[in-house]
């Protein structure tokens, strides 16, 4: 029978099938955090287990690390204790731990594919949605909850309910200073925040062909703000090119094994999605939110659309978290803050894209401006590559890597009230501090809008 | 971890007509911080409960005096957004035993299986009705019955089926979690994980 992606990298990780059940699926790499691991631990302590394959586990500190003085011991207690546990957990269960200050430290989403650890044809999972991440390499990779972290850690398997199928395919070719993050976000305007939910979705067609690969990471990467598992593109020369020579990629003849298995991961021509959708390229946008979840979003040209598919109250209530009033436009809105990071716009691309716009120009004095490196990596290529200094110039500074104002665990929190442009991936209710506005937008928006200081179309800087 | 087993919930229910509330607002990230699974439910819709200063926001459902319950019934697209498991210990916490919603988001809905609390999709129809039905008295009561798969509107006596299953629905009346299914399998695990080249 005719096979999508999805479906071959799927039915030879099943270990079982249950009947009116989940599917026991191995997995082969696992990513753990401080945040959702530590209870995990205690519950592999309580069962009397050890972790089961430790060499497929992958830990990092990132969620709610500083940004600042990473040398110095982390002040908040709280913070430090998960660290520390994590530090323990690993040293007692023989796990590599990359912690604060190791060369290979990063969000976790940045540092699996960077150190060649994401494969295609891979399982791949961690206790954070944003594992999609990963499938931009034609691997199945998704979020889990703890309980599951504790089942992989125990078993290296876990119990899953097959997922439904979408296919989302855009051809033609993008228009100027349109980036894949607008892609995304367009995807996610169109499907609304749950339109995937129960799909696992392969994005297909010229648009994602031509893309690098970190741009298909921030594709995937959202996938889940659309409600879906996670979301994968089929491997191609990009993909091996990127992968070939990193640490942890198979080398001599084991690449030569590995290379003949990812050359035959693609959907078979016949093969059924039980959802399809098809865009046109040339109608995306630069994009930006403005309600209170990812699909609540707009051409960054257009003015505030009304309430549809969601219920009257729900849309009012995040326009009122917003101080925002339908017929508005977006254009030209005053900003406080921009934030540059995360998994999502995080890595060296995100860097250089930022860079391109605000070379030779001033950041603006009323935006405060977060740049926050993905990894230790990223930040060394910022480095080398010059960036740093084109940042410097134009009056901006760069903090250490981490999660940061993504999810404001740590100090890095938007104060209450005000208004950020920021490339992460959710504009929730306080989700990057208590009362915080957040517009999502592509790291070209954000580099508009923090040199005039308000909501700016980067095509109209020139 | 085992749980509790869950049979036939009978109770009053708290409604919370929102569409497309996050586990950021079911419990905000500045609270998973705990490295134990301890005292998550005071900090349950934390920034919907509280006032900056501290002060109850009184007209929060949750804060209503007249709603009272294990049943929590929201609306659609319930539990979208972080994978953080925290969301239902913190609703398990609490004191919920089920929540009820028109449309679940996948990682919360496993999350919620995983811990205990029963997840229990209805129709939007149906759920405007439980809806209403509250709202002509907060202390209507509800029946939820695992075995017969079904949720009841004891006033009115009009009831929906819903969907889990087999697997889980044996998991949830026996306390049983995932962990120890696999357990017994990892003779099987291992010697898939010799046989395959990743
Ligand atoms: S950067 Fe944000 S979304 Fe990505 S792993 Fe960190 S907290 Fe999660």
């Amino acid at each position: 029978m005719a096979k999508t992606l999805f479906d071959k990298v799927w039915d030879s990780h099943v270990i079982e099938k249950i009947k009116d059940g989940p599917d026991v699926l191995f997995i082969d790499r696992h990513f753990i955090h401080e945040v959702t691991s530590p209870v995990a631990f205690v519950g592999l302590k309580n069962r009397g287990l050890k972790v089961m394959f430790p060499d497929k586990t992958f830990a990092t500190a990132d969620h709610n690390t500083p940004t600042i003085n990473q040398h110095l011991p982390i002040k908040d207690k709280l913070s430090a204790m998960q660290v520390k546990t994590l530090e323990k957990n690993c040293i007692e269960h023989g796990i590599d731990f990359w912690g604060l200050g190791h060369n290979k430290n990063g969000i976790v989403h940045v540092i699996g594919p960077e150190n060649g650890i994401t494969q295609p044809g891979l399982t791949i999972v961690c206790g954070d949605s944003h594992t999609s991440t990963h499938g931009a390499f034609g691997a199945i990779a998704f979020g889990i909850g703890t309980s599951e972290v504790e089942m992989v850690l125990a078993c290296q398997s876990i119990m899953q309910q097959k997922p439904l199928k979408m296919r989302i395919n855009i051809d033609g070719s993008l228009n100027s200073h349109v980036t894949p993050k607008d892609v995304a976000i367009y995807i996610i305007s169109r499907l609304s925040s749950s339109g995937a939910t129960g799909y696992f979705v392969e994005y297909s067609g010229e648009v994602f062909k031509n893309m690098s690969m970190e741009g298909r990471m921030t594709v995937c990467n959202l996938s889940i703000e659309m409600g879906a598992r996670g979301g994968m593109i089929a491997p191609d020369e990009k993909t091996f090119e990127y992968i070939k020579g990193r640490e942890y990629a198979p080398k001599g003849e084991e690449w030569e094994n590995a290379l003949s298995y990812w050359k035959s991961l693609k959907t078979d021509n016949d093969a059924i999605f039980d959802k399809e959708f098809n865009f046109n390229a040339s109608d995306i946008e630069p994009m930006i939110t403005y309600g209170t979840n990812p699909g609540m979003a707009i051409p960054i040209s257009k003015s505030i659309p009304g309430s549809g598919s969601d219920s009257e109250s729900s849309y009012q209530k995040a326009l009122d978290y917003m101080e925002f009033k339908e017929g508005e436009m977006m254009i030209g809105k005053k900003i406080d803050y921009v934030f540059l990071g995360s998994c999502t716009n995080g890595r060296i691309e995100d860097f250089r894209t930022f860079a391109s716009l605000i070379k030779g120009r001033r950041k603006s004095d009323n935006v405060d401006a977060w740049l926050v490196p993905g990894s230790h990596k990223v930040l060394k290529s910022i480095k080398d590559e010059g960036i740093l200094d084109i940042l410097t110039d134009s009056g901006f500074q760069l903090r250490e890597p981490g999660c940061s104002a993504c999810l404001a665990m740590n100090d890095d929190k938007i104060p209450k009230g005000k208004y950020a442009v920021s490339t992460t991936n959710r504009n929730f209710e306080g989700r990057q501090g208590p009362g915080a506005r957040t517009l999502l937008a592509s790291p070209l928006v954000a580099a508009a809008t923090a040199i005039t200081g308000k909501i700016t179309d980067p095509r109209e800087i020139i | 971890m085992a749980y509790d087993k869950f049979n036939i919930l009978n109770s009053s229910a708290v409604p919370l007509n929102i569409d497309n509330v996050d586990t950021d607002q079911i419990i905000p990230a500045r609270f998973l911080k705990a490295t134990e699974r301890k005292g998550f439910g005071e900090n349950l819709f934390k920034d919907w409960r509280y006032n900056s200063d501290g002060t109850t926001i009184d007209s929060f459902p949750l804060n209503n005096k007249v709603y009272s319950g294990k049943i929590l019934i929201a609306g659609k697209n319930f539990g979208c957004g972080s994978s953080r498991e925290h969301a239902v210990w913190a609703i398990y916490d609490y004191g919920f035993r089920a929540v009820v919603s028109s449309f679940f988001a996948d990682i919360f809905k496993n999350n919620c299986l995983n811990i205990g609390v029963l997840p229990v999709q209805v129709s939007e129809e149906f759920l405007v009705d439980i809806f209403s039905q509250i709202d002509l008295n907060s202390k209507s009561s509800f029946e939820v019955n695992l075995e017969i798969q079904e949720f009841k509107i004891i006033e009115t006596g009009k009831s929906e089926k819903f969907n889990i299953s087999s697997y889980k629905k044996s998991n949830m009346s026996n306390g049983f979690d995932d962990i120890d299914y696999l357990i017994n399998k990892k003779e099987e695990i291992s010697k898939f994980a010799n046989n395959s080249p990743n």
